[in-house]
């Protein structure tokens, strides 16, 4: 069983419900706000609640992004991060920590370092799933032939406006989770509060049509109410841009990653926590 | 006659190995939803009505073809015929394409347009129609193009659509296609985004050529009427490519007629600072499709440069990866300075002004000219006109010859000649 297989099926139940059937997935991009950095803060965000951790792999044109994660990413690409860092990063970080750990990132990276190769590295140094955001099921076969020869879970997204039928499709390319997206926009976007019933109405849909995976909805969420207004009818919620938000304003100030710890744990249990 | 050749894309957006699909999962009902609307445009008598009717009546179609008299004697060679797209309504061919767009935008509903500009031309194409038909329009664009194409930006303003300015990445043309997406992805069920070359997912490539192709068809015929043949060699410039396929597609099947696309060259390959795609590229994604891209050896997307904005821009149109491999079409690349010759050549001699874009083909009859006949015909796209460029082409000079005006002679190390 994979490892997102496992969390998803060990939910156990405690005191705090939300906390322990909501799984909290953090996304970070790979080597921001320094290349440094980015091991000792997946380990200070799983020790903060995070049950999963996204690593972005930056890209110089991230259309799907908003101005927060294109920033995270400039940075560690002046930092000069490269695939082969990300993968030192991981097995760094699998000496001590058995957090599922996703790849998130643009396919073009993916293609120059090779395909094959690429999922091949990631399978070795401890990755347990990838999302390319810009390389929808049904583009490039290639990607989900790797996935399974590797034995790594490959997660589609779905939007409001993705239709039925094409949500059973993506549900049956899915492994590991499903993600979804709340609101039509490039991450970072703010959902409104008179968004909340078409969120549900779209969250309805998705549970009636993917039924094989578990489903966490992203984009928007900034705060451990967002999370369980939006995250409800969900098995867990993504959250990127606003901790990157907080990393940008802390960072260097001397307590930056505790803060972050600080942000994810009130994210996963609530500001009395 | 090889139908291969017009039998691209599939029904995938794929042009042989290039092109297809490469967006986020929101945008794919909106593509898909566009293939449909153009499809069912292609086939109805009404919208090829008005659109044939607004070709005419609006951009003054047909353009005509001109016989470059004085040039055809500076080389002593092919006879030059200018194709004079300067001469549509906005002074270049990107309003063939916005009013096909427009309109189909306007058969889908969606009142809000959105662009991408580099030069500015398809920025003013885009807001003169929106104009036209009372639509709301908003042109992205990159800070460093604003600086360079003032006087688009003010014709934009003027025509009532909103320039927005964009400070990410390159401050170019690819960073303008990146914001534009952006916005199409947040508000994507009222918004058409109307996207000016031949670049982007599926059905953009597909679209944006079928809506220039009246420059290849155009000229074929007027071809016929002026020398009894096809032309033998047929040169356009590319960026992205949308005028080089508009002029080449109906072409393509008639292979004895040579065709050259060129591409920016900038300060020389060799420099790094270029837009050469083709030349210099490798394969990738960028802006929704596979295609030739300028990146990093670990898959970023490297600057592209050139003297002219509507060439600068490190990717370009599938359908021309395509046609590089197979090499139905000869890919080439001028330099900056030798665009800049060009001008300056057919202005004096031909009294036309060319866009630097456009300079770049007409910079290739250094190459071409000598290895062509007397009784041959060449055809050069001339695919926009020269006065946005006037600030940069005395700033040129200015900065190669401090304190003279035009130079007379070649100064520099590089091909060309006056």
């Amino acid at each position: 069983m994979s490892r997102l297989k496992h969390i998803f099926a060990n939910r156990q139940e405690s005191g705090d419900r939300f906390a322990a059937e909501k799984l909290l997935n953090i996304f970070i991009t790979a080597g921001y706000p320094g290349p440094e950095y980015t091991v000792p803060l997946v380990l200070e965000l799983e020790a903060s609640g995070a049950d999963m951790i996204e690593l972005g792999m930056p890209f110089s044109d991230p259309l799907a992004d908003g101005p927060t994660i294109q920033h995270a990413s400039n940075v560690a690409l002046q930092h000069g991060i490269t695939l082969n860092d990300i993968f030192d990063m991981v097995s760094d970080i699998r000496r001590s920590s058995g957090i599922p750990l996703i790849l998130m990132g643009y396919i073009n990276p993916v293609l120059q370092f090779g395909m094959e190769n690429f999922f091949r590295k990631a399978a070795e140094c401890g990755v347990d799933g990838v999302i390319l955001p810009d390389a929808p099921p049904g583009e490039m076969s290639e990607i989900d032939h790797c996935c399974r020869r590797y034995g790594l879970d490959m997660i589609y997204l779905v939007a409001p406006n993705t239709p039925d039928e094409r949500m059973k499709a993506i549900d049956e390319a899915s492994s590991g989770f499903v993600y979804c997206v709340s609101v039509t926009g490039v991450t970072g976007s703010r959902e409104g509060d008179e968004l909340t019933k078409s969120v549900d109405r779209f969250i309805r849909r998705v549970k009636k049509n993917i039924t094989r995976n578990p489903v966490l909805i992203g984009f928007g969420i900034r705060s451990h109410e967002d999370a369980r207004r939006i995250a409800m009818h969900t098995d867990g919620f993504i959250v990127g841009s606003s901790l990157i938000d907080l990393i940008r304003e802390e960072f260097p100030s001397g307590h930056w990653m505790e803060k972050a710890g600080q942000f994810v744990r009130e994210l996963k249990y609530g500001s009395d926590a | 006659m090889q139908e291969k050749w017009t039998s691209v894309p599939n029904d995938r957006g794929y042009f042989g190995g290039y092109g297809g699909r490469f967006v986020p999962e929101i945008l794919l009902p909106a593509l898909k939803e566009l293939d449909g609307a153009f499809r069912k445009a292609v086939r109805d008598p009404l919208f090829q009505e008005q659109y044939d009717q607004l070709l005419s009546e609006y951009v003054g179609r047909q353009t005509p073809l001109t016989y470059a008299g004085r040039l055809t004697a500076h080389y002593g060679r092919a006879r030059i015929y200018l194709k004079r797209e300067d001469l549509c309504h906005t002074g270049a061919h990107k309003i063939n394409n916005a009013v096909g767009q427009v309109l189909l935008a306007r058969s889908m509903g969606k009142s809000r347009i959105i662009a991408e500009t580099g030069a500015g031309q398809h920025g003013v194409a885009t807001a003169t129609v929106c104009a036209r038909f009372g639509l709301e329009c908003i042109i992205y664009m990159g800070s460093e193009d604003i600086a360079r194409q003032k006087l688009n930006v003010e014709r934009i303003r003027l025509l009532g659509a909103e320039v927005r300015p964009v400070d990410s990445g390159s401050r170019t043309l690819s960073s303008a296609i990146n914001e534009a997406i952006r916005d199409w992805v947040a508000n994507v069920g009222d918004t058409f985004y109307l996207i000016g070359s031949a670049v982007g997912p599926h059905p953009y490539p597909l679209m944006v050529r079928e809506f220039q192709s009246v420059i290849g068809k155009e000229t074929i015929d007027q071809c016929l009427e002026a020398e009894a043949c096809l032309p033998h060699h047929v040169l356009a410039c590319v960026g992205g490519g949308s005028n080089a396929l508009g002029m080449f597609h109906p072409m393509l099947p008639y292979e004895d007629v040579q065709l050259y696309g060129i591409e920016a060259a900038g300060k020389g390959i060799k420099t790094g600072h270029h837009a050469a795609t083709l030349q210099a590229g490798k394969p990738g994604v960028l802006h929704g499709s596979l295609s030739y891209l300028l990146q990093t050896e670990n898959g970023q997307i490297s600057e592209a440069h050139s003297i002219s904005a509507g060439l600068d821009y490190p990717g370009v149109g599938p359908e021309h990866s395509w046609l590089r491999d197979s090499g139905r079409v000869h890919y080439a690349s001028v330099t900056d300075r030798q665009a800049m010759e060009a001008v300056k050549r057919v202005s004096s001699l031909e009294g036309i002004i060319p866009a630097l874009e456009t300079a770049h083909a007409m910079a290739y009859l250094e190459s071409l000219m000598p290895q062509t006949r007397p009784d041959e015909v060449v055809i050069i796209n001339c695919s926009g006109r020269g006065d946005k460029d006037m600030e940069t082409i005395s700033g040129y000079v200015e900065s190669v010859n401090p304190g003279c005006d035009y130079p007379e002679k070649d100064h520099g190390g590089e091909k060309g000649t006056l």
